[in-house]
């Protein structure tokens, strides 16, 4: 029963957020906090679809960039030629998403290791390429995109955009929190610690990498289909830019990536020193920090701040982890 | 729009570039291919390298001299880098692969980053003697410096190739990557053997450097396109395999140097990368793979 309990308090949570987020938007007129607050929760929505695969499975995947740069050029595809709502945008996104993860799964997961990660900057820079070699989606120079109007609850883009992310978030860790917890979880987990093991006990590896690929990568895409309107601009050298792929990556590691809570941490505690230090300093030294930040925990502290968490937590005495 | 001269053109470019990729690849066929080390970072080194050509040049060295003064600081570096990878990841062993290849990605970042902050985003060149000239053989026009950096890269390749065959540590190295263990029962100590291939691997990525910014202009993001580069010739050769490097290097360099050619620059980065992942997805083992 402390499940079922457990459950209805994530959901609580939940709810509680999303409708912060909305009457939030009622309640300031300034527009900078969800100019910054909606980095902010993006990046929680990819370091929690990153270890969907690269925590639960561990497989390290470099090619967040090339789900989340597809899921912008999508919209900017469908917007240019149809004129399609947010909404439509972003499902197109999901699905198209979904669809690589599928093939990059297929072609890529029988790999280990570091042939799958390099693998997927591969596939990252060949689908750069050919979006810079797409005249109709602006080429190498970028489109400019114009933002229609707000729909009617909202007085602004940004603030719609905002709420919508505070939706995703809250659809990217219940589905994170799900796989976790069931048959699915178990099974990636049981690979990742020996796969040839898993494999002769019965647990369809392939299978099981591939629906956790699928997920991850609509995910990934579909954070990035608002993309392109929150810029109003795309262009494929930003869009693809590997810095997605590293911050997703060390955001979950830092955070943590046994448990769903993990990347959120991970998430929060980084993009708000990022978006404090790209105001203050600049976007490199951010970049710095992330690089300085990930190495320092994966050499430091393997299991991110969870595990300093429950190391602490046991030092203390306290009850331990059941 | 094609002919053969252009065709020709391109294969005898692609030839010199090759060799000067198998040169800046040698380094991972060594830590990635024999010592299986997932060394990401490794054409961020290579770029480091590049960069200290730059500063050397800037008081007035010349390149190739530069990159030679730069091997013994990159073989310490390397020894340290090692060192410190194999207390923290390889001696702990466990979830090593994800942490590891982090690691390395990491470092890589860290690297081009540090480079923006001291020199800025803008492309750098060095000045040479042999650097915007050219010479004509029949209808052909080839720059001096691929040429220069095309024996320099035969050079190197050939030697550590013959250092690995040959000699009793090069032996050594080859050994501790077929069977530790057997190494270990014999009385020698794996450890400091890959720590001194890592240093090896790494020295000569700063000769590596020089000539890479002989051949092109240098940013801080050009690792970027050096993965692709340095891992599908890696692959392509079969891990640790030194003729290997040397064939899949010429290879790739012919492909780009055509498609360069036929359809533009705007296609030739993606080149190595669809090579490397039709290589992992054919023939993973590589041309020459044990």
């Amino acid at each position: 029963m402390a499940g079922a309990q457990r459950g209805s308090t994530f959901w609580i949570v939940a709810a509680l957020f999303v409708a912060a987020a909305a009457a939030a938007t009622f309640l300031i007129k300034n527009e900078y906090p969800f100019f910054a607050g909606y980095v902010i929760l993006q990046f929680i929505i990819l370091a929690t679809a990153w270890n969907i695969l690269g925590g639960y499975a561990g497989y390290v995947n470099f090619g967040t960039s090339a789900f989340f740069g597809l899921g912008v050029y999508t919209a900017v595809f469908l917007f240019k030629a149809t004129g399609a709502p947010l909404l439509v945008q972003i499902i197109a996104a999901t699905g198209v998403g979904a669809l690589l993860g599928f093939l990059v799964g297929l072609l890529t997961l029988r790999m280990r290791g570091i042939f799958f990660s390099i693998a997927t900057i591969a596939v990252t820079i060949i689908i750069e390429t050919f979006i810079i070699n797409w005249k109709f989606v602006g080429g190498a120079s970028g489109i400019q995109m114009i933002r229609p109007a707000a729909m009617p609850p909202f007085d602004s883009y940004i603030k719609m955009l905002f709420v919508n992310s505070a939706v995703m978030v809250v659809i990217a860790v219940a589905l994170a929190r799900f796989i976790q917890g069931s048959w699915i979880g178990r099974g990636l987990q049981a690979l990742r610690d020996d796969e040839m093991a898993a494999e002769c006990t019965g647990v369809p590896t392939l299978k099981l990498k591939l629906t956790a690929c699928v997920i991850s990568g609509a995910l990934m895409s579909a954070v990035g289909a608002p993309n392109a309107m929150y810029l109003s601009y795309a262009d494929p050298a930003s869009a693809f830019n590997l810095n997605y792929s590293v911050s997703a990556l060390a955001m979950a590691l830092i955070g943590g990536t046994a448990h769903w809570i993990g990347p959120i941490l991970g998430a929060l505690l980084l993009s708000v020193t990022q978006q404090l230090l790209t105001v203050t300093i600049s976007s490199e030294v951010n970049v710095l920090v992330l690089g300085l930040m990930l190495v320092l925990f994966v050499v430091g502290a393997p299991e991110g701040i969870l595990g300093l968490y429950r190391r602490a937590r046991t030092r203390i005495g306290g009850k331990s982890q059941p | 729009m094609f002919s053969f001269e252009l065709l020709l053109d391109a294969i005898v470019l692609g030839l010199l570039v090759g060799c000067f990729y198998a040169a800046v690849s040698i380094g991972l066929s060594v830590s990635f291919g024999l010592l299986d080390v997932p060394h990401v970072a490794h054409p961020a080194f290579l770029v480091l390298a590049a960069y200290g050509t730059y500063v050397l040049n800037q008081l007035g060295i010349d390149p190739i001299i530069a990159g030679l003064m730069l091997t013994p600081v990159f073989f310490v570096f390397g020894i340290l880098a090692y060192r410190l990878y194999y207390e923290t990841f390889e001696r702990r062993g466990s979830d090593a692969g994800v942490r590891g290849i982090a690691f390395f990605f990491g470092v890589a970042f860290v690297i081009e980053v540090v480079i923006i902050l001291i020199f800025g985003v803008d492309q750098r060149t060095v000045q040479a003697l042999y650097i915007g000239k050219s010479i004509d053989i029949g209808d052909m026009r080839i720059p001096m410096r691929l040429l220069v950096a095309f024996v320099v890269a035969l050079t190197l390749t050939g030697l550590l190739t013959l250092y690995l065959a040959r000699t009793f540590t090069g032996r050594a190295i080859r050994a501790v990557a077929q069977d530790e263990m057997a190494l270990r029962l014999m009385g020698a100590n794996p450890v400091a053997i890959k720590q001194w291939a890592f240093g090896i691997a790494t020295a000569v990525l700063g000769l590596a450097g020089a000539l890479l910014i002989i051949v092109s202009p240098v940013d801080p993001t050009l690792d970027r396109t050096y993965i692709g580069r340095t891992f599908c010739v890696v692959v392509m050769a079969g891990l640790g395999s030194m003729t290997g490097t040397l064939v899949a290097a010429i290879i790739l360099g012919v492909a780009e140097s055509i498609v360069l050619t036929l359809y533009g620059a705007s296609w030739a980065p993606a080149i190595s990368f669809a090579m490397l992942l039709a290589v992992l997805a054919v023939r993973p083992q590589g041309l020459f793979g044990r």
